[in-house]
């Protein structure tokens, strides 16, 4: 029907961006898992989009979505910039339900037209079609990390099961989490100092969780502790933390 | 005045507890009207539909024993006034019970006895009784408790499935207060609600239109929709913890003032109004 798709390429041609899933749960999943402020900004690019959550300037949550994850993805500019808020775009993308109907899945296509314009999400399932207009805002400068590849001294790759386990059982009276680093043991280790005395986590350099361990220098490093990690599920997704 | 009923049979007992449990959610003191051929339920202190409220009505049919008298030949109904969460309390431990007795008494003070019986694993049967303290209404209240008479509806829709329904309704209570119901007669519906923030609306179709609905649209166009605006917390309240398989689902609308839900399965029907907002 060259007809019809000339019409949806004419339509599509205002949108800045256009994608296209067929379970929207690939999306919700992912951004549920980096959802610990109310405000996310988002940067789309022919590669893919990226949605950053930042927590007063010194924790950051990065989701990347490829560009291959969607079954339609098409962005017009270089790249698409706006901030939104994250807990209303996941009450609409779970608009269905958070646990799905078994043999039915959600289908979503979000569309934006630009700087000032909302973002546009349809949804459908079994018939029944729900449209939300979220309104966007100004993109916040997001901090830069600055993760060089050429500054780098020591990269360890974790999975994160473990590391969310670690994480949960920190001992929370302890105002710093210090993180080591070496060629020589203990490797990987990290230690709590609370009410009750110091506790060290160990991860040895050849643990089945280590998925790449290249460590040059012992390094430690302290950073304080009582800010919340949300780690989500991750049957569908790995994720990969670095520890730079 | 007497009443006495039992409920025997699974599927009766565990239809009575779930109205037993809506009614308690949604009223904190009701009105259990006891007739001759049924049971019903009214909320309390009843001011004309300025406020949400639920009636429900569970027929003789769905008692293996229902005896009644009433305050006399000619009254011959029963209005007693008690804690909903008292009897939805009893009746929840009722569960899995091979019957349940709903008794008229006096200890003192009128009650309602509620008496189930269980069995138990070991085949020994234990019985638990209740004694819920009532309140025997005067004939001068009992006007207040029949569910409002009013005229046909503006339009009156098959409602879609229910956790569908349910989980449109709940997202949008997590960002806005109020949802707005359209319908028309051509088996359309939509829910809508916009903030500051986002605007989200659901397309229903092919939902069906009751036959008998005596709902004739404004200026008789079937494609012309009717539309009533309400607390959406209030609707969320009557989808939340519906677990029955109603055999009819429906809700009528007057436009801009009134929304009623219809749920009917077997002997049992549950009706909830709420008003615009």
């Amino acid at each position: 029907m060259p007809l019809l798709t000339q019409q949806i390429q004419d339509e599509d041609d205002q949108y800045s961006l256009v994608a296209s899933l067929d379970n929207v749960r690939n999306l919700s999943t992912i951004l549920k898992a980096i959802h610990f402020r109310e405000h996310a900004t988002c940067f789309a690019t022919k590669n893919g989009i990226k949605v950053t959550v930042e927590n007063a300037k010194c924790v950051q949550a990065n989701a990347f979505i490829q560009a291959g994850i969607f079954q339609e993805f098409k962005v017009q500019e270089e790249s698409v910039t706006f901030r939104i808020n994250l807990t209303v775009l996941l009450d609409c993308l779970s608009i269905f339900g958070s646990s799905p109907m078994p043999g039915t899945l959600t289908a979503l296509r979000m569309c934006y037209q630009g700087y000032g314009y909302p973002l546009m999400l349809f949804l459908e399932e079994g018939g029944v079609v729900t449209v939300c207009k979220i309104n966007t805002q100004e993109p916040e400068e997001t901090l830069d990390f600055d993760f060089c590849s050429t500054n780098v001294i020591n990269k360890i790759i974790l999975q994160s099961e473990g590391l969310r386990e670690a994480f949960s059982e920190l001992d929370m009276t302890s105002e710093v989490l210090q993180i080591t680093m070496s060629p020589d043991k203990p490797y990987f280790r990290l230690s709590t100092f609370g009410n009750a005395g110091s506790s060290h986590l160990d991860y040895p350099k050849d643990s089945d969780l280590m998925e790449a361990f290249h460590c040059n220098q012992t390094q430690v490093n302290r950073s304080v502790l009582n800010i919340e990690f949300p780690i989500g599920d991750k049957e569908e997704v790995k994720y990969q933390i670095s520890v730079k | 005045m007497k009443f006495r009923a039992k409920i025997t049979g699974k599927g009766c007992l565990e239809l009575f507890i779930h109205v037993s449990c809506t009614v308690a959610r949604l009223a904190k003191v009701c009105v259990l009207r006891v007739r001759p051929d049924s049971l019903c339920f009214s909320p309390a202190g009843f001011h004309g539909l300025r406020e949400a409220g639920l009636w429900c009505e569970v027929r003789r049919g769905a008692f293996q024993q229902f005896r009644m008298e009433g305050v006399s030949e000619d009254l011959d109904e029963i209005h007693l006034e008690l804690t909903a969460e008292h009897l939805s309390r009893a009746a929840r431990s009722a569960a899995g019970a091979s019957s349940l007795k709903l008794q008229l008494t006096h200890r003192r003070r009128p009650c309602l006895t509620v008496a189930v019986e269980l069995a138990s694993s070991l085949g020994r049967a234990r019985s638990v009784v209740h004694e819920l303290p009532v309140q025997v209404l005067p004939r001068g209240a009992w006007r207040a408790c029949l569910p409002p008479s009013l005229r046909a509806a503006d339009a009156s829709i098959y409602l879609p499935r229910w956790r569908t329904l349910r989980s449109i309704v709940e997202r949008m209570a997590n960002v806005g207060d109020h949802v707005l119901v359209e319908a028309n007669l051509r088996g359309r519906m939509t829910l809508s609600m916009e903030t500051e923030v986002v605007s989200i609306k659901s397309y229903f179709k092919n939902l069906g239109n009751p036959p008998e609905s005596a709902g004739a649209p404004p200026n008789g166009d079937l494609e012309s929709v009717v539309q009533v605006r309400v607390d959406n917390r209030k609707l969320l309240q009557f989808l939340e913890g519906q677990q029955i398989n109603p055999t009819v689902a429906l809700c009528n609308i007057w436009d801009n003032s009134l929304l009623q839900l219809v749920l009917v399965q077997e002997d049992v029907s549950l009706q909830y109004f709420i008003p615009a907002l």
